[in-house]
């Protein structure tokens, strides 16, 4: 496990660049303002975590970056390029792991490799490397020997690796997770953060972790940002500054306890100014 | 305790069977014992004895029938399904044909056999095409539900990742749609049956509902009635075939019973 630190060209240091944006769902005038005027800047390679009250746009937010859904103003940049449509450099996994339940698990981690370009048609010509890489990943996640199961199979924690596994199996740049924890228990999360944490120090993608637990977003993150209540706009933006790989441990460290009681007073006060 | 619990597994498996049964011989001693004259209501042996007397000709118009109903159903299935696929698949067109396959769902298919005949002749096409009417209308409305409620995380992972929408619906509409066509299908074969039969007693001189208007009105209540009997029994046996596809095709969709 090696994790050095990245020499960051100026332009990595964008590799996700949002300045002045703002998201209105609905037609004008009607609808409502989700966000406001939102910057936030996320480095190549860069592990970014976001927090903020429900309801607050981070969902929304990881939308306006993978251009799923337009922007109403402002800019937004993915490696120097403006996102206008949906990019088809991201990773997805959300609460609900939203796996096919007609396919494996092999075959549901495989469902990228059939539709993202190039490799749609390489796999039509030869499959095997293919799914040998999606049998590796899932070894990695600690799936090993359950790809020929269907995913109803599964238990929930489990479910949530396939889910991660059909996220990365493209090798994506960046990984967007909405609380893909959020409806684990707490062993089974926290074995899962350990899982992430191998994943991204291996292959070094940049990712944006959405969630509503302080601890995950200290314990994954260089850099959670605290997003206001509706509008959403970043409010806070701190580095955790603690040294990787992170263990268990590092939990019960007054540094770590800090960083979560600081994000937890931003978000309070984020909460009453509505 | 354990021989009471068998006792009550046989009770459960055998119940169809007791029911049916019971029903019939219920018919038969209340027939008896009310003495009711056979041309209001012969008893259920004396329209078994019809069924073996007519035999011949209850199976030819019986198979003509099923053809009959096939035919439409094919035809249902077909554009049940393109019509449920273009509709499930968009927003646009759903809003735009709502109110005509509403609108056309609420007319009585029976009110359109006399234009059919207009159109077509009596015989075979306007029995066809109204199995045909009856029935795409369930399946089109089950392929389109299918469709439209795929999660939304889905269609986000999908799209970001380069997906076009025909990536989205052969990947993931349609084979999540399959469980709703199946159930359609249940449904769908029953109506196309009665549609059938209907229109071959309105409109035609073959089929089993033909068979049975002709009994009726020369005044054989018996036959009328073992037509009535094969018809049910053609029912059922539709019912189970499509009802066996259902679980053979899609074992996932029920995998809180099976899993
Ligand atoms: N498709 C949509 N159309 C209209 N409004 C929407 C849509 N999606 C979200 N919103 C609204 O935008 C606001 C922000 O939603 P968003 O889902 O981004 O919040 P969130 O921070 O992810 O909340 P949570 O933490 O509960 O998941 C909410 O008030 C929500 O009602
Ligand atoms: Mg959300």
């Amino acid at each position: 496990m090696h994790v050095t630190a990245r020499t960051e060209k100026p332009a990595d240091a964008r590799f996700v660049h949002v300045h002045g944006a703002s998201l209105h769902y609905g037609e004008d005038g009607e609808g409502f303002l989700a966000l406001k005027d939102m910057s936030l800047d996320i480095g190549r390679g860069e592990f970014a975590a976001v927090v903020g009250p429900s309801g607050c746009g981070k969902s929304t937010l990881m939308k306006l970056i993978s251009g799923l859904t337009p922007r109403s103003a402002g800019e937004v940049e993915v490696n120097g390029a403006d996102v206008t449509r949906p990019l088809k450099i991201v990773g997805m996994a959300f609460q609900n792991p939203a796996l096919l339940p007609w396919r494996t698990v092999l075959e549901n981690v495989l469902l990228p490799i059939q539709v993202v370009r190039p490799h749609r048609s390489d796999y039509r010509v030869n499959k095997a490397p293919f799914i040998e890489r999606a049998r590796a990943l899932l070894a990695k996640v600690g799936l090993a020997g359950v790809e020929e199961r269907y995913s109803w199979q599964l238990s929930g924690g489990m479910q949530q690796r396939v889910s991660l596994c059909r996220a990365l199996i493209h090798e994506p740049e960046i990984l967007l997770l909405d609380e893909p924890f959020g409806a684990l228990d707490a062993f089974t999360r926290e074995e899962l953060w350990g899982v992430l944490q191998d994943l991204w120090c291996e292959r070094g993608f940049t990712v944006l972790l959405v969630t509503h637990d302080l601890p995950e977003a200290v314990f994954l993150a260089d850099r959670v940002h605290v997003i206001s209540n509706r509008p959403g706009r970043v409010i806070y933006t701190t580095d955790i500054d603690l040294p990787r790989p992170r263990t268990q441990e590092v939990c019960f460290t007054p540094r770590f306890v800090e960083y979560v009681h600081e994000l937890r007073s931003h978000i309070s006060q984020a909460r009453q100014a509505i | 305790m354990s021989r009471k619990r068998t006792l009550r597994r046989a009770l459960y498996t055998l119940s169809p069977w007791l029911a049916t049964i019971g029903f019939f011989v219920i018919w038969e001693v209340g027939c008896r014992v009310l003495n009711v004259p056979p041309f209001i209501l012969p008893t259920p042996s004396a329209a078994v004895a019809a069924l073996i007397q007519y035999s011949d000709g209850i199976w030819l118009n019986a198979s003509h029938t099923m053809i009959t109903t096939l035919a439409g159903f094919a035809l249902a299935v077909a554009f049940g399904i393109a019509l449920g696929v273009v509709v499930g698949a968009s927003p646009l067109l759903y809003r735009a044909l709502n109110p005509l396959l509403i609108g056309f769902n609420s007319i009585p298919k029976v009110a359109m056999v006399p234009i059919l005949v207009l159109w077509f002749g009596i015989g075979t096409v306007p029995a066809i095409l109204t199995a045909f009417l009856v029935a795409f209308f369930p399946i089109t409305v089950n392929v389109a539900t299918g469709i439209a409620t795929m999660e939304p995380e889905l269609r986000d992972v999908l799209r970001s990742l380069g997906a076009s929408k025909a990536d989205i619906l052969l990947r993931v509409g349609l084979p999540r749609s399959m469980p709703y066509f199946f159930a359609s299908l249940k449904i769908a074969i029953t109506l196309a049956f009665v549609g059938a039969v209907i229109s071959e007693t309105v409109a035609s001189n073959v089929g089993i509902g033909y068979l049975m208007m002709s009994a009726s009105a020369t005044f054989r209540v018996p036959l009328v009635f073992a037509a009535l009997l094969v018809i049910a029994a053609m029912g059922i046996v539709m019912y189970a075939v499509a009802a066996y596809f259902e679980r053979h095709f899609t074992g996932w969709a029920t995998r809180s019973e099976t899993g």
